[in-house]
């Protein structure tokens, strides 16, 4: 019995190890649930700034992972400021100068409205498994919830973040914690969760804290007030006619 | 006795000319050095004062910290009381507020397209007002190579090989997307006044200038600067003033527990640039040292070549009964002459090439394509007062070491072997 004990002790982490997903099966279920085809969202940026705080409220129409429209509903300075993405292309207008600004260069690593986004961020494919190679590193706790953390590290060359740290909730496959790390390993980014919400049976980010390292403040929150997946959105959101509209 | 030296000198070439000669030259970039190295030290004083620190700068203590990238959303609240506490404080002083900015500079094709965009600098400062005080020390209007000032709201001034680089031209718009003070993305039309150029490479390269009030606009800064810089009238740092202004305005504002507090700083200490003017302090003294030793060396050395060829007439005269320290003495006259005469001619010459190089200048700004420094890429030298007295130091000490070292032969001679030596 004391051996068929200690036999059992040795043998368990190795069965429980088999049991869990592969690191690509984990990222795959992440991905899987934010795929869809298209999705509206509605949000705001709460952003933390060292002189106080400003909240900006923007509408967004995605499809797929390369076309992206957004438009900016609040404050008022904001307002009517658009955002097209088309693939690797990035455009603004302005309302004040009604001119529409191709963004490129040093100025996508620059702040999105203030915040600790940059336009880098939204520019990447959000597609975990097309861009890293990714191995378990361990599990954990976060809020209460079992994790596999997982170390990704890229695997092409022109991209924002070569290395990134998630803590992956076990049950729901949703990303409760990302660190993101810059080539020479300096910390870039850090994301966390706060409430989680099930739309259409996928489990989704509800509000998330996004903090710039290597800026100060207390960083920018992300809420997401409405989401809406596979919705059919016309082609002529995501044409450059449509920024002047 | 000097006239009889003097005639001695004039008649007898090879005493005179080489020991001139080798004062001339020395004395001679003794000045032309020092007048280069004053002006090129001057120049950049005077630049950053203008372009960057003012004699006296007052920002946040939390911009401060990080003013080399311009962080406006720490930049100071509340410009105008401040300025008038300034203006009613410290009245012998000239304050001015500027905003440092950067950000894109967007050229729209006919279809208000991206043409041509570039990474820019900004600066906003007083345009506008008739009297403004940067327009005159900056010397905007002279910098303006291609159309003319801005006269009115939305109108810039943009470096000229910058606008070449874009390929636009006084008259046509240009966009500056940059950050307002809360982070958000700011756009703003802009039309092109005039383009300018300062001389500065790191100016002319990528800069753009705005009246103070359109940027306050563009940026969500409204009564809002990122430094307030104040300048003595003259135009000169006064170095003991300077720290006694400062040193009142921060014990009466500056709160150690308030990060948007404002701090004023002097010169010396916002620019890193105390042991420059230390160096200029000392320049004159390292000048004359490297200058007496150099020559005395090279004189010490003509004495001793002057005394060989004269073995003879030395010999003669001490034959004669001259006594050796009047022979001595007279060697001394004979170089002090030497010394005077090289002096004036190194003077002239040094201070005349000196003078069409503060005219003139000579342009570096092939050395300085990709420098940051706020500093004239155009060397200029000044002539001051300086110039014209430097150089006797080094020529009289010199010319007098070296005949006196060279000298010490002749008491070293001995009497009984002297005729001896001229049957020779």
């Amino acid at each position: 019995m004391k051996y068929t004990n200690i036999t059992l002790l040795l043998i368990l982490p190795a069965l429980l190890f088999s049991q869990a997903p592969s690191a690509q099966e984990i990222i795959k279920r992440v991905d899987k649930n934010i795929l869809s085809d298209s999705k509206i969202v509605v949000s705001k940026m709460i952003i933390h700034g060292r002189r106080g705080q400003r909240t900006v409220e923007a509408k967004s129409w995605q499809r797929n992972i390369d076309q992206s429209f957004t438009e900016y509903l609040a404050p008022a300075r904001e307002k009517g400021t658009k955002m097209l993405k088309l693939g690797d292309k990035l455009w603004t207008y302005s309302p004040a100068t009604d001119r529409i600004i191709l963004i490129s260069g040093h100025m996508l690593r620059q702040s999105v409205m203030g915040s600790d986004l940059s336009y880098e961020d939204m520019m990447e494919d959000p597609f975990l498994q097309n861009m890293y190679e990714a191995k378990i590193a361990g599990s954990d706790t976060v809020s209460d919830r079992p994790v596999w953390i997982l170390d990704l590290k890229a695997k092409i060359k022109e991209i924002a973040y070569d290395a990134r740290k998630i803590w992956v909730d076990q049950e729901r496959f949703i990303i409760l914690k990302e660190n993101l790390y810059a080539k020479s390993g300096t910390l870039l980014k850090q994301i966390t969760l706060g409430e989680v919400m099930q739309v259409e049976g996928r489990w989704i980010p509800k509000t998330a804290l996004y903090k710039d390292a290597l800026k100060e403040g207390t960083g920018t929150e992300l809420i997401i007030d409405s989401i809406s997946f596979n919705e059919n959105i016309p082609d002529t959101i995501f044409s450059k006619a449509s920024l002047r509209k | 006795m000097i006239k009889f030296l003097l005639k001695g000198l004039m008649r007898d070439r090879s005493r005179s000319l080489f020991p001139v000669l080798t004062v001339f030259i020395g004395v001679f970039l003794a000045v032309f050095f020092y007048s280069f190295m004053n002006g090129v030290l001057e120049d950049m004083v005077r630049s950053t004062a203008h372009y960057q620190t003012g004699h006296l700068r007052i920002m946040t203590q939390a911009y401060a910290k990080e003013a080399n990238q311009n962080p406006n959303d720490l930049a100071f609240i509340g410009v105008a009381k401040l300025l008038d506490v300034l203006n009613e404080k410290y009245p012998e002083l000239i304050w001015t507020p500027r905003i440092k900015f950067g950000g894109l500079l967007d050229i729209p094709d006919e279809e208000g397209e991206t043409k041509t965009q570039g990474p820019v600098s900004g600066m906003a400062l007083d345009l506008f007002s008739s009297s403004s005080v940067e327009v005159r020390l900056l010397k905007v209007k002279e910098a303006i190579m291609r159309g003319r000032m801005p006269k009115e709201a939305g109108e810039i001034l943009i470096a000229d090989e910058f606008a070449k680089k874009l390929q636009v031209s006084p008259g046509d718009t240009a966009t500056l997307i940059s950050s307002t003070m809360y982070g958000s993305m700011a756009m703003t039309n802009y039309k092109i006044a005039g383009t300018v150029q300062f001389g500065v490479s790191a100016m002319d390269r990528g800069t753009i200038f705005a009246d103070i009030s359109d940027i306050q606009v563009a940026l969500d800064m409204p009564d809002t600067a990122g430094e307030i810089l104040g300048f003595f009238p003259d135009d000169i740092y006064h170095e003991k003033q300077a720290p006694m202004v400062a040193a009142a305005f921060n014990q009466e504002f500056k709160d150690s527990d308030n990060p948007f507090s404002p701090q004023m700083g002097t010169l010396p200490e916002e620019s890193g640039l105390t042991d420059y003017l230390g160096l200029i302090d000392s320049m004159s003294i390292i000048i004359i040292v490297i200058f007496v030793l150099a020559m005395s060396i090279v004189l010490w050395n003509a004495g001793l070549m002057g005394s060989l060829r004269r073995y003879g007439e030395i010999g003669v005269r001490m034959a004669i009964g001259e006594a050796r320290g009047h022979i001595y003495k007279t060697l001394i006259l004979e170089s002090v002459s030497i010394g005077i005469f090289g002096s004036v001619l190194g003077t002239l010459a040094g201070v005349a090439v000196s003078y069409l190089m503060q005219m003139y200048g000579l342009n570096f700004g092939f050395l300085f394509k990709n420098s940051a420094l706020m500093i004239s890429s155009v060397y200029r030298a000044q002539v001051t007062v300086g110039s014209f007295v430097i150089g006797f130091a080094p020529g009289i000490i010199s010319t007098v070491l070296g005949t006196a070292i060279a000298g010490i032969g002749i008491y070293k001679r001995q009497t009984s072997q002297l005729f001896k030596e001229l049957e020779v």
